[in-house]
């Protein structure tokens, strides 16, 4: 993913299908999100949702960050919309329009997307208002990799090539090991505490 | 950063393909990668060995041996009616088949053919195919959903908790490849397995098959199950829902089902092939050599039809299990057994 990305923007011609391909994915998730909340039909809801999803992961691949683009579609279309299907269709399955779907609370919902869009447009423009992607995002992140000096000039340089996957992971088992495990305990008493309330006897 | 195929082909082309032609090349290759295995699974095992194990001869008649039953089994789809049932869910009954076969596509990117060999050199290589082979589940879903039928929802619901439940043992029998190679890229896994040394004998690298068995032995069950083949077959169990989430269709996106299938484990066995087999490695041969991008595939080609060989012969002899004993299986016995790996391999990791 990030070789094709290193591949695109190396000569100033491709760059063109870069951009169109970037205006393509981000129209297709834009309209797919408007769908989401403006279908009467909650499966249809649930795909659409996909296609939003798996343009975010596009997005992240444009940005270089293979990792988070992966997790997205681990997390979020393998797993979330997944168990999102599974409950719709378990407790419903209807097919046609759902005139449940449609609330009268329209009005609040458009407030609180409208307030929360521009709380994160603000802190995201104020935050890297000047930051400019580098040319090559393979070398986004600098990563000291341990150099074994046994094998050959090929693999040498294989194990050299820093990633930022490989520097995700220290980061997350050096700096942050504490949320890391705080999240972990979160998530697992989140879990214990729904198996305990489904099977109360 | 040069490209697979050019590096491959430019010495023998003396050209440098452009980025379109590279492109057209990977989708071709990956067509004949998706396809070739696919169609000699479905002829040697489902065809032949399956036939064999019943004390019958299997096609006899298209082509030499049957050889080319294939060609008229797709023949005989590709011709039929294209049935959409009247109360379906159109467009979602249309893509179903699409979106299972676009995961399978997907899941052929991360694996390696050869040290140059690849289609996408991912850094997060085993990652993203357990990420993009939980995509399929979506595909059943809507399957069973569009179709507007009991039986296909039946199955589609049966499917997608199978495959949600077994997803999490093949995840974790990966990891402790992954803990043990040091990295996720999976060509860099077939080189940790090509360089490695059992107990200072490195002769024939160190397959993971060795000291990952237990992950292995997981990981195939995983697939298994996440194929819906027998023994794991509950969601298109035949007694009771016709064909479970496939009920409703016909024709091409039948045969789209059809193909994704034996593609799907096609491209399953060449993942465990590459995870614990040495991918395209063979002993007493340098991984550096040339010679790799040209025998490399040949010798992957061999692993996934060993690793296939184990699945359909699960397949054809035991029967199908019960829904509940099929989770108590992946919750209660696969999961456990693989978090155990998980910590040995770790512990014997910091240790040695």
């Amino acid at each position: 993913m990030i070789s094709l990305i290193a591949q695109i923007t190396t000569g100033d011609d491709l760059l063109v299908a870069q951009n169109i391909f970037w205006w393509f994915f981000a129209l297709v998730t834009v309209l797919a999100g408007i769908k989401v909340v403006t279908t009467d039909n909650i499966v249809h809801a649930a795909l659409y949702l996909v296609i939003v999803l798996a343009g975010v992961a596009v997005q992240f691949v444009f940005l270089g960050s293979e990792f988070a683009a992966v997790t997205q579609v681990l997390v979020y279309i393998g797993a979330i919309v997944v168990l999102l299907l599974f409950g719709i269709m378990l407790t419903r399955g209807s097919l046609g329009d759902d005139q449940l779907v449609d609330t009268e609370r329209r009005g609040m919902g458009a407030l609180v997307a409208l307030l929360l869009f521009g709380l994160m447009a603000f802190s995201l423009v104020d935050g890297f208002e000047d930051v400019v992607l580098p040319e090559d995002t393979r070398n986004l992140i600098e990563v000291e990799v341990p150099i074994d000096t046994d094998i050959d000039d090929d693999e040498f340089i294989r194990t050299q090539r820093g990633s930022d996957t490989a520097a995700i992971g220290d980061t997350i088992f050096e700096s942050y090991i504490v949320p890391f495990e705080a999240v972990s305990v979160l998530l697992l008493a989140a879990l214990i505490g729904a198996v305990v309330i489904a099977r109360k006897e | 950063m040069i490209s697979s195929l050019s590096t491959v082909l430019s010495p023998v082309l003396a050209v440098e393909i452009p980025y379109w032609g590279q492109t057209s090349l990977r989708v071709l290759g990956g067509l004949v990668a998706i396809l070739l295995p696919a169609g000699g699974l479905v002829y040697v095992y489902l065809f032949k060995m399956m036939s064999f194990m019943q004390s019958r001869l299997g096609p006899m008649e298209a082509g030499p041996y049957g050889s080319l039953q294939l060609l008229a089994e797709v023949g005989k789809f590709l011709q039929k009616e294209d049935i959409v049932p009247a109360k379906a869910d159109r467009l979602v009954f249309l893509g179903a088949p699409f979106v299972v076969l676009i995961s399978t596509f997907l899941l052929l990117l991360a694996v390696p053919f050869g040290p140059d060999a690849w289609f996408v050199d991912l850094d997060t290589g085993v990652y993203f195919a357990m990420a993009v082979s939980s995509v399929s589940v979506i595909g059943i879903l809507m399957a069973g959903w569009g179709s507007s039928s009991k039986y296909s929802l039946l199955g589609g619901i049966r499917a997608a908790g199978q495959l949600v439940a077994y997803e999490l043992p093949m995840i974790l029998a990966v990891l402790g490849v992954v803990i043990q190679a040091g990295t996720l890229n999976m060509n860099e896994i077939v080189f940790a397995q090509a360089n490695g040394e059992i107990f200072g004998f490195g002769g024939i690298g160190n397959p993971y098959i060795l000291t990952q068995f237990v992950g292995f032995a997981v990981f195939l069950i995983a697939i298994q199950a996440e194929l819906t083949q027998p023994p794991f077959d509950m969601p298109v169990a035949e007694s009771e829902l016709v064909a479970g989430y496939m009920t409703e269709y016909s024709g091409l996106r039948f045969l789209l089902f059809f193909i994704g299938e034996f593609a799907t484990a096609g491209v399953f066995s060449a993942i465990a092939a590459v995870l614990f087999l040495g991918g395209w490695y063979v002993p007493f041969l340098e991984p550096e050599h040339n010679l790799y991008n040209v025998l490399g595939p040949l010798v992957l080609m061999a692993k996934i039809f060993g690793v296939a060989g184990l699945i359909f012969w699960f397949r054809f002899t035991y029967p199908r299990f019960r829904e509940d004993q099929l989770q108590r299986l992946a919750w209660k016995f696969l999961i456990p057994i693989a978090l155990v790996n998980i910590v040995i391999t770790g512990v014997l990791k910091v240790v040695f």
